[in-house]
């Protein structure tokens, strides 16, 4: 693995992320119903850093929940390694909320399928968006982030690191070749 | 990290890490058993048979829940109903159901051994759900779990095993789990219904039922067979109770927070008195909860399971 280039620093991910919060609620209208859910891993620690911007603009608290999207996914009979399974946990009757899916980066959409198809199984929610970090393109299903950090064009051969402070020590955004 | 074995025979050759990966994987299931649609989509399009050959209610239902709430197919099988009364034997019973295109075979037999034969002659996954006086895997990984829950740990935990040991698969199964997690295990009961040689194992005997709780963080109270009183391996019943039995006076000379194991079925006062049965030590009632959580975690883990040659064909 080789790194291409550098998309992003610890300064561009803050900024972006402080836009993201700054256009949920906007998109919104405040904070009523709305409730973050990050996906499992990574999405949970970007979906943190939202609920807190959003604190410190509008002094509010908003619910917080993170999803894990093994069970949901569509190639488990073709994985030759099972993924490990981690908590889902949401602390909250996701029905007649807003809730806003959060993942790091937005790629082939079926772990956004996925995902969608986890939090319907926990309640009917009022709707349901989609912040991302990053969107690489090439989706293999019709779905599309109502908040994207930034747009990436890239070739299939590529791939994006996202490194987080919460898990990685750093905040970075790479493109590397695989 | 996953399991190296496509089947679970018995715990003997598991690792720590991969008994503690199915306990993990179990606790992320308790979660999805809390939901108001308790089910995954995971195993869809899995075929599972469930071959009972002796009487079960616990674990066969349990394995049967598992099963459903990840939307694996399941079929059920009891002796009672079978051909196996007109003389079919094991090897042409499983056969037969497996040409009908199955995945995974959980299978209960009287003969220790039975599933691992079955292993030899499938291509099927095999989980034991009790085999003689052999193993029962999962039962011992549901007693880790809830262990693990109320201690938050299992190494240096000291679990002391009462009743007929001789006989019991659930004793032998939880020897090797709690060895391997580390756990110091002791064993109690009639000389009788003492293995020769248990010590080999690496448990400690205690004779007196009162040594065996003075130390023990845990007791795992065995279900007394009453068909071995019949064939004399001790006096009467009721000795049995008095000088073995788990009844609220021993209990007061226990640990204050000792922990009250049973696999069940229970005879109720006799290896157990009902008062600590349904007492503030027992944790009877979360064992079998856990059991559902711990048996998805193994059919999970299992599932996408392949035998080497499989997964080259399909590079």
């Amino acid at each position: 693995m080789k790194i291409k280039a550098e998309l992003m620093d610890e300064e561009a991910v803050s900024r972006t992320m402080l836009r993201l919060a700054h256009e949920i609620l906007e998109k919104n209208h405040g904070t009523e119903k709305l409730a973050i859910v990050g996906i499992r891993n990574r999405g949970d620690c970007l979906a943190r850093r939202i609920i807190r911007s959003i604190q410190e603009i509008d002094k509010k608290n908003v619910p917080f929940g993170e999803l894990d999207i093994t069970l949901y996914r569509d190639d488990f009979q073709k994985l030759n390694e099972q993924p490990v399974l981690q908590e889902t946990n949401i602390p909250f009757d996701v029905t007649d909320l807003r809730i806003v899916l959060v993942d790091d980066v937005l790629y082939t959409g079926r772990t956004i399928r996925s995902a969608m198809d986890a939090l319907m199984d926990l309640g009917r929610p009022a709707l349901i968006q989609l912040a991302v970090l990053i969107d690489r393109g090439h989706r293999e299903l019709p779905i599309k982030a109502d908040y994207v950090g930034k747009n990436i064009p890239t070739s299939s051969s590529e791939q994006v690191q996202v490194l987080l402070r919460e898990m990685d020590g750093v905040d970075r955004v790479n493109l590397v070749q695989v | 990290m996953q399991l190296q074995s496509r089947h679970l025979i018995d715990l003997e050759g598991l690792t720590e890490g991969e008994i503690t990966l199915i306990l993990d994987t179990a606790s992320s299931f308790k979660e999805v058993l809390e939901r108001p649609i308790p089910k995954v989509p995971t195993l869809r399009g899995k075929t599972i048979v469930n071959l009972f050959f002796e009487p079960s209610t616990r674990t066969r239902i349990s394995f049967e829940l598992a099963e459903k709430r990840l939307s694996a197919d399941s079929v059920n099988f009891t002796s009672a109903s079978s051909s196996v009364l007109k003389g079919e034997t094991l090897k042409d019973t499983a056969r037969n159901i497996e040409a009908m295109k199955i995945d995974m075979v959980v299978i209960r037999h009287a003969a220790a051994g039975a599933p691992l034969f079955l292993s030899q002659c499938l291509s099927s996954v095999i989980i034991n759900a009790g085999d003689g006086a052999h193993a029962h895997p999962t039962q011992a990984l549901l007693d880790l779990l809830t262990l693990r829950e109320r201690f938050g740990f299992l190494s240096g935990l000291k679990v002391a095993i009462v009743g007929d040991i001789e006989h019991s698969r659930v004793a032998r199964s939880n020897i090797h789990g709690l060895a391997v997690m580390g756990a110091k295990v002791g064993v109690c009961g009639p000389a009788t219904l003492m293995p020769r040689e248990v010590e080999r194992l690496g448990v400690t005997v205690y004779p007196r039922i009162e040594d065996a709780l003075a130390e023990a963080d845990a007791v795992n109270v065995l279900r007394i067979q009453l068909e071995r009183q019949k064939k004399g391996l001790f006096p009467t019943v009721r000795e049995y109770r008095n000088l073995f039995g788990i009844t609220r006076r021993r209990l007061d000379e226990a640990k204050r927070d000792v922990v009250i194991m049973h696999p069940g079925p229970m005879n109720r006062g006799i290896e157990i008195d009902s008062d600590v049965a349904d007492g503030s030590h027992s944790v009877i009632l979360q064992q079998v909860t856990n059991g559902v959580a711990v048996r998805m975690s193994v059919l999970y883990l299992l599932a996408g399971a392949r035998t080497k040659l499989e997964g080259v064909e399909q590079e």
